[in-house]
């Protein structure tokens, strides 16, 4: 039997191994993409981890994951389909969609988030006809378009900001009148001659035929765009926890910084857990304490 | 098998007259989430040498390839067969959610 098995490979689950390991833990991580490395790997560039400055996610997550390599990780590509603890010994049972499972004295799920779908008319059957998720990766095929970015967070005024170096007009449509996004950007966003701001507005449905050229907002108006982002956040990936009594009502999993959850035994790292803010600086702290919480609960079984 | 570079050049006789069902990659350096996607198409052209043929376009370097396609979002993954595109899947995906949609 394993001493602790992380499930997840971004950076939450990569500085849990590395502790874990320097801990003499003998450790796996399951990971659900081949060499992955989470949602940083998502992300053009990543300008607020401390040293290393300037950085693209993509590279930032193989660094990460070469650290985890060199200190002798051992990685299994599969998907968790079941966590279960055993009755009687109290150790862990993780079932992997590979028809395998794995045993450990403790498990660390670090299997973060994904970003969270509008849910509205149009979204799915336009998704790649002008519905997107990434500005930085489809940007280019806007140039000298009108586009509309959807979210009032970091992300959705960041993406705002890079189309609107492309595009001859971009529409930030956001659900209240203030944004959640960094002051500094706010600023930015509202500096720039061809962002409107569509504030207190919702979408309802994304209309096109083989292309997006409309979005019609709840309140009725209509906006002429031929492409639509979406930056309205992250959902947690807790679908395999989600009949134990471990989530809050968004899903996360409720725990401090510690990583201590409800099962003794069981810790959490990342943005799948409850907490203010969720940057590769917090995740990576996250991995070192829930690391620690392990090998203490392991110390003293 | 490596995956095959793709250009406007030899896209007829790579992909449309290919003997064999092509996937073909749409990607671009600045992508992040084809950085992320990059290995599992690597990965899947090994492991389906001589039943799938897999093929990678910078949309970049062949916009107009990419435009016949109508591409408007990267990373797309096209399956090609008997010269035809007959499924897309866009946006980062697994190997195992790759190989289920496209059914290879």
């Amino acid at each position: 039997m394993l001493d602790l098995i992380i499930i997840g490979s971004g950076p939450a689950g990569l500085s849990a191994a590395i502790y874990g390991i320097r801990a003499n833990l003998d450790l796996l991580v399951i990971e659900k993409d081949y060499e992955g490395t989470g949602q940083v790997a998502l992300s053009s560039k990543v300008d607020n981890y401390l040293g290393l400055p300037g950085l693209d996610g993509y590279s930032m997550g193989e660094q990460f994951r070469q650290h985890a390599v060199d200190f002798g990780v051992k990685f299994l590509e599969a998907t968790v389909t079941s966590i279960e603890q055993d009755p009687s010994d109290k150790h862990w049972i993780v079932k992997t969609s590979d028809g395998g499972q794995q045993e450990a004295k403790a498990v660390i799920y670090a299997a973060g988030a994904v970003h969270r779908k509008l849910e509205a008319k149009g979204e799915e059957e336009l998704s790649g006809k002008g519905v997107s998720y990434c500005a930085t990766c489809d940007g280019a095929f806007y140039r000298g378009k009108v586009t509309a970015v959807v979210g009032g967070g970091d992300t959705a005024l960041d993406d705002a900001l890079y189309l609107s170096g492309l595009c001859e007009k971009v529409y930030l449509i956001h659900r209240r009148d203030g944004f959640r996004a960094a002051e500094i950007t706010v600023n930015k966003v509202k500096a720039k001659e061809n962002i409107e701001l569509v504030l207190n507005a919702q979408v309802d449905e994304i209309i096109g035929d083989e292309r997006v050229n409309s979005v019609r907002l709840k309140d009725g108006r209509t906006l002429d765009i031929n492409g639509i982002f979406i930056a309205t956040g992250s959902v947690p990936v807790t679908e395999v926890l989600k009949d134990t009594d471990l989530l809050n009502s968004a899903g996360y999993i409720v725990a401090d910084e510690t990583g201590i959850t409800k099962a003794p035994g069981f810790f959490v790292a990342g943005d799948v857990r409850t907490k203010a803010l969720r940057q590769v600086v917090t995740a990576v702290s996250d991995g070192a304490n829930a690391a620690t919480s392990a090998e203490h609960y392991i110390t003293e079984l | 098998m490596a995956e095959v570079v793709l250009t406007k050049d030899n896209f007829e006789a790579e992909v449309l007259n290919s003997d064999i069902p092509v996937l073909v990659d749409f990607w671009a350096t600045w992508c992040g989430p084809c950085k992320k996607l990059g290995p599992v198409i690597a990965q899947i052209a090994e492991e389906k040498e001589g039943t799938v043929k897999v093929g990678k376009l910078n949309v970049d370097d062949e916009m107009a390839v990419a435009s016949k396609y109508n591409i408007m979002s990267i990373p797309t993954v096209i399956l090609f067969k008997g010269g035809e595109p007959v499924n897309t899947s866009v946006g980062f995906k697994t190997k195992e959610e790759l190989l289920s949609f496209f059914g290879i």
